[in-house]
Order: C-alpha cells, then structure tokens, then sequence
C-alpha cells in the first residue's frame, strides 16, 4: 500500500508557518475552520484570523478589502461553496482588479463522499479557469500543496487553489520543486501521454505501471497549474506520443481535458481522450466506490490509452 | 389544525422519542453524518409531520399537500425518519442513509425519495424556495401552507434575509418559518463565530410577525403553528430555542458532534439514555 497524507493538513500547517514569515497574510474562513484547516492559523494567529460564519459571499467580498489595503488575504471553505456560492464576488470583486487573494478551497470534486452531490463541485476549474487574472492550481499531493500555498502567497495576485478530502498517495519527493505554470513530467514513455491533475496523478502512475507491464510505455505529466497552462510542454508531449489521455476528478466539460484539448486542436491536432467525470452530479457513497463509479481509477485510465492509441494507429 | 388532547401529545412524545433513536441508529449505520442539528429539530419536525402538516404519504405528490422544506439540510436523517414514520416509504431503507445507490442521500435530493420537496445541503437557499411555493400557491388560489425550517447559524447567510424581505413584502402568510435557536454551529457558538442575534428583532424589523417557543415543547409548537396559521398578510416566523445533540447527554450542548458520526458504543449508550416511551 502507497503512504497517503492529506493535502488539506499540509494547507493548515503551511499556512500557520507563512503566518510567521509573512505578517501581512490574513485568513478567513466561513464556519469550516476544523475541516479546511485553517484552525492551525486561528491558534497561532488568532488576530489575524477572521471567521466570517456562514457567509461565502461576504467573505469574498471582505477578502476583497483586505487585498485593496495591502493584506494577503486566503480565503478558505468548501470548494463547491468558494466557487459556485460566491461566484460573483470571485469574479467581480477579486479577479477583475486582479486582487491579492488567495482562494484555498478544500472538499472538492465527488472524493468528498458521503455527503453528496450539494457537496461535490465537478464544476469548480471550468468556473475559476475561464476568470482573466485568476491562477489555478491543483496539487497532486500533500508535498505539492505545501509548495503550492507558499508559492501562491508569494506571486502577486489572484490564486484558486483547489484542494481534496481525503488523504491522497504520496508521490512526490521532498525535494520536488513545484513552479507556477510548470508543467512536470513524473514518468517517461514514448506510447501515449496522460495529463493528470490532483488526485488523478497518483492513479495515471498506476496505470502506466499497468501499462508497462504489458510492454506500453506512457509517460505521465502532473499539470498541476491549469492556469497559466503550459502550452509548450503539452504541446511538446503530444508531438512526442501522438496519443494523449488527460485524467482529472471534474467534470469532462471545461476542466483540464478542455484546456487541453483547447490547445492542441489549435497547435498540434492529435487524438485524445478525457478521463473524467461525464455529465452528471456526484452522489453519496465511500470516496472510493465515487471514484469507481464516475470513472476515475486507473483501470478507466489505462482503456482510454487503450482506445487513443488505437485512434492513433488508424 | 386541531388542539392536541393529552393522549395525543404522549403519542407525538413517544413519537419523537422513535425519532431520535432512528436517527442515532442511522448515524452509526453510515459512519458519517449530523447529529447534533438532527437532534435539536426532533420536536418540530415531529409535531409538524404527526399533527400539523396536510400530507398524503400513499400519494407525496398530492397538489394540496402543505410543503416542508429542510433548509439546514444537513439534518437530513431527521427528515428521512419522519418521513419513514409517516409512511412515506419503508422504514427498513433508513439504514441506506449515505451508502451508494441510496434514496437517503447525504443531503435531502429533490426526486429521488418521496417526501422531499427540495434539494438543499448549500445553507441559507430553502426559504426562497419556500417563498417561490407560498407565491405559487397564492397565484394557484390554493391554500396549502409552506413550512422551512433553518438554522441559527445558517441566518448568516445573506440569501436568507433576503428571502426574509421578499416574503414580507408580498405579504406571504401561508409561509412559515422555523429557526432552531440551539446556539451552535461548526466553529462554536453562534454569538462568538458571528452573531446573527438578536434574532426576534431582526426577524420584526423584516417584517415578519415572531412567536418565540421551547422547541422541545411539543405543545407549545402546536400552539405556535396554530397562531401561525391565524396571521394575515405577514409571513410567521417560530423561533424555537433548542439544545444541539438533545436527549443523548455527551451530545449536548457541543459543538464537536455536529458532524460526527457516533461509533458502537457511543450509540448504545445513546439509545439507552433516549429509551422508549410507554403510551
Ligand atoms: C452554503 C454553505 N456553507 C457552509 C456549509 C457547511 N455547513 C454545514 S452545517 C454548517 C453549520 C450549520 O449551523 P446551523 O445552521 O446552526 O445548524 P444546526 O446547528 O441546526 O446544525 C455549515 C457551516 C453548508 N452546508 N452550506
Ligand atoms: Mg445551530
């Protein structure tokens, strides 16, 4: 079994130590402070931590103030609430000016598990991805949200950080070095490649194990910053295999699969298939029987390179 | 809407009781979930679903059936409990509560378990949809009422008082709306996260007339529902003080068991100090 640490107390530690560093970060949080994490801060930091309750959308707007006065402020609650229930805010108020906020939003896509559909956003990439200014990033593991979060108080600007429930594999090394806007090859191989994002990045590297096995060799690309997208390394890749697979746990409209596909129908038109959650809501059920049943294991990954390698062939 | 004799009250208390146990044994059943805002409801939702609501469970869809909506839809086990006690569908299904492929979804779904009449779980949106039904009635010249139930901590929300002014401004008086006052919400107390007090005031300077009760007090509810149904040409609001986790002792009062399942042992000692109401 793979060690797995949760990317969400990675965010509560990380913070609380940039609370140190950085005497301008502020946080917020809209009543979900023991469960986003940012309860770290509130014990170290209790002044410069602000519980807006309830109120996603007046915590955005609040966030907003702060960034015009010179704090850098993050923003924490659910995912499906920091993006859908306060839409207008993020968009209006923090990426039109292009403010220094920091959204941090814990709880997404249908890994969040048994409380259902209300709770799963699969609509929250396509909804930040599409705001001019905004950055969004989705770290692969605990190790890439710690480099994330600091990178992300560090840039100046608007920043969506989206993170999951449940602890995820550990993949990546302590001496990985996360960038804004890089893409980073985990494995080589000349066959196919998947572009994969947060939880998805543990499972593409299973499946190319899978795939190795029976003489397939893919190579698998952590896109971890969606936006700015690196168009060079996609680009560079899809010339390399001809077959490209993206793997994330959203929704096949408007996520990653998009942005991709987006980019090579334009520069270097090659077959590729999108793993991802197809048009429908989550629902309740164990984080893992939701992965299953939305298509999101290994074994989905390893048939779509199955499927683009055959398109690719003819 | 009758008075409550003496028997009927012991029966709604026993019912209640029922209630409670179903829902501990749900929580423990899914391993995740929401006591404590299930608890603190017990009263209201019985004494709505067992005395005060028009509904046909053999036929939920029933155009003059009165209308219940669950705003703080995370107490969901508690609607699916009253629901099953009422006949809506078989009691053996409140075990499926959060497992895949289940009616009972984590958070009440519109369309999938009969009984439900909205989809909520994303706090602060089901007194708009109630407001949008009390209209529709009015529009339709029915005279079905609308009950919401919210909670305290969810009237930080925005969305909820603007509902609250929309609702007194097109004189809904077949809306009411029920506040469980239990003081908690997930980060503590709700005067110390942030305070949506003082709650009656608020709630009249928005236009609404405002009857305060002990929401453990099943005859005191009645009471209540009864004068609302008798307000005109303003919206009614119940402000029903509670105690979060009521009737399980290691519960009350703390924020902690909000969404926390309780494991075997915790449950038993929960079914014990709830026991079982001889009628
Ligand atoms: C829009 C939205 N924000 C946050 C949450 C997460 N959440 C679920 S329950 C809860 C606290 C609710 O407190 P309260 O309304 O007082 O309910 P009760 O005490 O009756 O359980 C929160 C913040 C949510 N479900 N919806
Ligand atoms: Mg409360």
């Amino acid at each position: 079994m793979q060690k797995k640490s949760s990317p969400r107390e990675a965010y509560g530690r990380v913070l609380a130590e940039l609370g140190a560093s950085c005497p301008e970060l502020v946080v917020l949080d809209a009543d979900l402070s023991p469960s986003t994490k940012t309860n770290e801060f509130a014990k170290c930091y209790p002044e410069r931590f602000f519980d807006m309750g309830i109120a996603e959308q007046n915590m955005m707007g609040t966030a907003a103030g702060f960034a015009l006065a010179g704090k850098i402020p993050c923003a924490s609650t659910f995912a499906v609430f920091a993006t859908g229930r306060a839409y207008d805010q993020v968009r209006n108020a923090i990426a039109y000016p292009g403010l220094n906020v920091k959204i941090i939003a814990t709880h997404a896509g249908v890994s969040v598990g048994e409380d259902g559909a209300s709770h799963q956003t699969i609509e929250d990439i396509s909804l930040m991805r599409t705001l001019p200014n905004m950055t969004v990033i989705v770290p692969a593991d605990a190790v890439e949200t710690a480099q994330a979060v600091t990178a992300a108080v560090k840039m100046k600007g608007p920043v969506y950080i989206r993170l999951g429930r449940p602890a995820f594999p550990e993949i990546l090394d302590q001496d990985y070095q996360f960038k804004i806007g890089k893409a980073v090859p985990l494995r080589h191989g000349s066959d196919a490649v998947i572009f994969s994002a947060g939880i998805m990045v543990s499972r593409a590297l299973e499946a190319a194990s899978l795939l190795a096995a029976e003489g397939i060799e893919i190579a698998v690309v952590n896109v971890s910053t969606i936006k700015p997208l690196d168009e060079e390394t996609i680009i560079q890749m899809a010339r390399k295999t001809r077959a490209v697979v993206t793997a994330e746990e959203h929704s096949i409209y408007g996520g990653l699969g998009s942005a991709v596909a987006e980019v090579l129908c334009e520069n270097y038109p090659v077959p590729l298939e999108r793993v991802g959650v197809m048009d429908r809501f989550g629902e309740s059920g164990t984080p893992e029987q939701l992965l299953e049943v939305c298509g999101l294991t290994a074994k989905n990954i390893v048939a779509a390179v199955g499927r683009v390698i055959e398109r690719s062939q003819t | 809407m009758a008075e409550a004799d003496k028997q009927e009250i012991r029966d709604l208390e026993a019912k209640a009781q029922l209630i409670r146990r179903d829902i501990i044994e749900m929580l423990t059943e899914a391993g995740s979930g929401h006591p404590g805002g299930s608890l603190s409801s017990v009263e209201i939702v019985t004494a709505l679903f067992f005395h005060v609501l028009r509904l046909q469970p053999e036929d939920p869809e029933w155009s003059e059936r009165d209308r219940f909506i669950l705003s703080k839809g995370h107490a969901a086990p508690l609607l699916y409990a009253a629901l099953a006690e009422r006949g809506f569908f078989p009691r053996e299904e409140l075990l499926t509560l959060r497992k895949l492929g289940t009616r009972l979804q984590g958070h009440p779904a519109k369309g999938q378990l009969p009984g439900v009449e909205a989809s909520t779980g994303s706090l602060g949106q089901g007194l708009s949809m109630g407001l949008g039904t009390a209209l529709a009635a009015k529009l339709d010249q029915r005279d079905y009422r609308v009950y919401v139930l919210l909670g305290d901590g969810e009237c930080e929300e925005g969305q909820v008082w603007e509902a609250a002014m929309a609702a007194a401004h097109y004189k809904s008086d077949n809306l009411t709306a029920v506040l469980d006052y239990n003081g908690l919400q997930i980060d503590g107390a709700i005067d110390e996260v942030m305070s949506p007090l003082p709650f009656p005031e608020k709630w009249q300077a928005f236009g609404w007339a405002v009857r305060q009760v002990d929401g453990h007090d099943i005859p005191e509810l009645i009471d209540a529902f009864n004068w609302a149904a008798g307000v005109k040409s303003q919206p009614a609001m119940i402000i029903a003080k509670t105690v979060k986790g009521k009737g399980v002792s290691f519960m009350e009062d703390v924020a902690g068991w909000h969404g926390n399942a309780p494991d075997a042992k915790q449950a038993a000692q929960a079914l014990d100090e709830i026991g079982i109401i001889d009628v």
